[in-house]
């Protein structure tokens, strides 16, 4: 066992992480058992694995469309850039959806509804920020009315750059997203 | 391009609403091909009154209520109604011109479309409108203090918000700008494209 001993990654037992430990290649039991149910139509999986493969598969997302970059989020959400095939579509409601997508420009106004909503979402939830003005204010930085960066109101996991930014921007920022999820893994945040 | 006979008759139509409504018109003038009426502000409700019921006038579309603010004049407020006829295929626009205090007619008896963007002129300049049934801000924050649109409104106001940990609410604060606002000059051609780029001008020389 001495001989086979590795210096993983601090704290990363999962897989998905790089550096961690991978029980596909680490563990010769692990390898064993997997072969011979193999043989009978079963694969096996770290849990880890398998909770992080069902979080990123079914991101729906809370549509905050506040401008014109919504227009690309509907955009990406339809045939052509198809982000179903992902598992992700739509949710018109926070209480069911796993991500915010703020697509525009925050207002003072309209902060504390965005707040709101999104203290209404269940855990674990994250948040897109789409677009300049979502971003730091973009063209309206100087603006009485305007918040200069909606990561003053909610924390913020991507940020979607472009005015507005593509359809397959804020596909990539969703792929930028499911990969960060990978590396959390765990159930716990 | 701006048709000569139409212009004509936008001027035939000044000189039928001056006659009409001699109280009411200051000027009546057609600059760049469109109808420009200078009213009283007494008597702006009957010349809108008219312009809407007139046979050869017909405008019985309001397209728009706004506020100008020129801060160097003493009424400081002027207030633009554009109208459009459907029936007769012209257009014009009346201006009023008010001061901080003195109010506008409303004109949300003749057109209710008027309502809103009476609403928007008093919350963008604070410009009065009497008899308005309802005059209140429309666009701005709740608790908004001030007129953003006067020229003498700062460009980033004076309060910005924030989400508090703390009080778990968001919160305003005075502004606090990380780089203050700077205004290019974009006419040098290092910062911005002018309409003559250099080595334009042998375009038009004719070569020997």
């Amino acid at each position: 066992m001495a001989d086979n001993y590795k210096p993983y990654a601090l704290g990363a037992s999962r897989s998905g992480v790089e550096g961690g430990f991978k029980p596909g290649q680490d563990d010769p039991f692990y390898t064993g058992l997997s072969d011979q149910l193999a043989d009978k139509g079963y694969f096996t999986a770290a849990a880890d694995d398998l909770i992080s493969w069902a979080r990123t598969g079914s991101l729906m997302w809370m549509t905050f469309g506040l401008a014109c970059c919504a227009v690309e989020m509907m955009h990406a959400g339809n045939p052509r850039y198809d982000l179903e095939r992902f598992g992700m579509a739509p949710r018109g409601s926070p209480r069911q959806s796993d991500v915010m997508i703020v697509a525009g420009t925050l207002t003072n106004k309209m902060a504390p509804a965005l707040r709101k909503v999104y203290d209404q979402m269940p855990n674990p939830r994250y948040v897109i920020s789409m677009g300049s003005c979502a971003n730091g204010g973009g063209y309206y930085h100087y603006s009485y009315s305007v918040v200069r960066g909606c990561d003053r109101i909610v924390p913020v996991d991507i940020y979607v750059p472009g005015c507005p930014p593509t359809a397959e921007a804020l596909v990539y920022g969703f792929l930028q997203l499911q990969k960060k999820i990978r590396r959390e893994g765990s159930i716990e945040r | 391009m701006i048709d000569a006979e139409a212009i004509e008759s936008l001027k035939d139509l000044g000189a039928h609403i001056s006659a009409r409504q001699p109280d009411a018109v200051r000027a009546a003038d057609v600059v760049l091909g469109e109808l420009t009426i200078l009213a009283e502000r007494d008597h702006v409700l009957g010349l809108l009154r008219f312009l809407r019921d007139d046979q050869q006038c017909n405008f019985e579309t309001l397209i728009d209520v706004c506020g100008v603010d020129y801060p160097e004049r003493t009424e400081r407020f002027e207030v633009v109604y554009h109208l459009l006829s459907m029936r007769m295929n012209h257009r014009v626009r009346v201006r009023v011109q008010t001061s901080e205090e003195t109010p506008v007619p409303s004109i949300v008896g003749l057109w209710p479309a008027a309502n809103w963007f009476e609403r928007e002129a008093f919350d963008m300049y604070g410009i009065q409108f009497s008899d308005h049934p309802d005059l209140r801000r429309i666009l701005t924050d709740y608790g908004f203090e001030g007129y953003p649109l006067r020229k003498d409104f700062p460009l980033t106001g004076h309060y910005e918000v924030r989400y508090d940990d703390l009080e778990k609410r968001v919160v305003y604060e005075p502004v606090e700008l990380a780089q203050e606002y700077r205004n290019f000059d974009f006419l040098s051609p290092w910062e911005g494209m002018t309409s003559q780029i250099p080595g334009d001008e042998k375009a038009e020389e004719v070569p020997e």
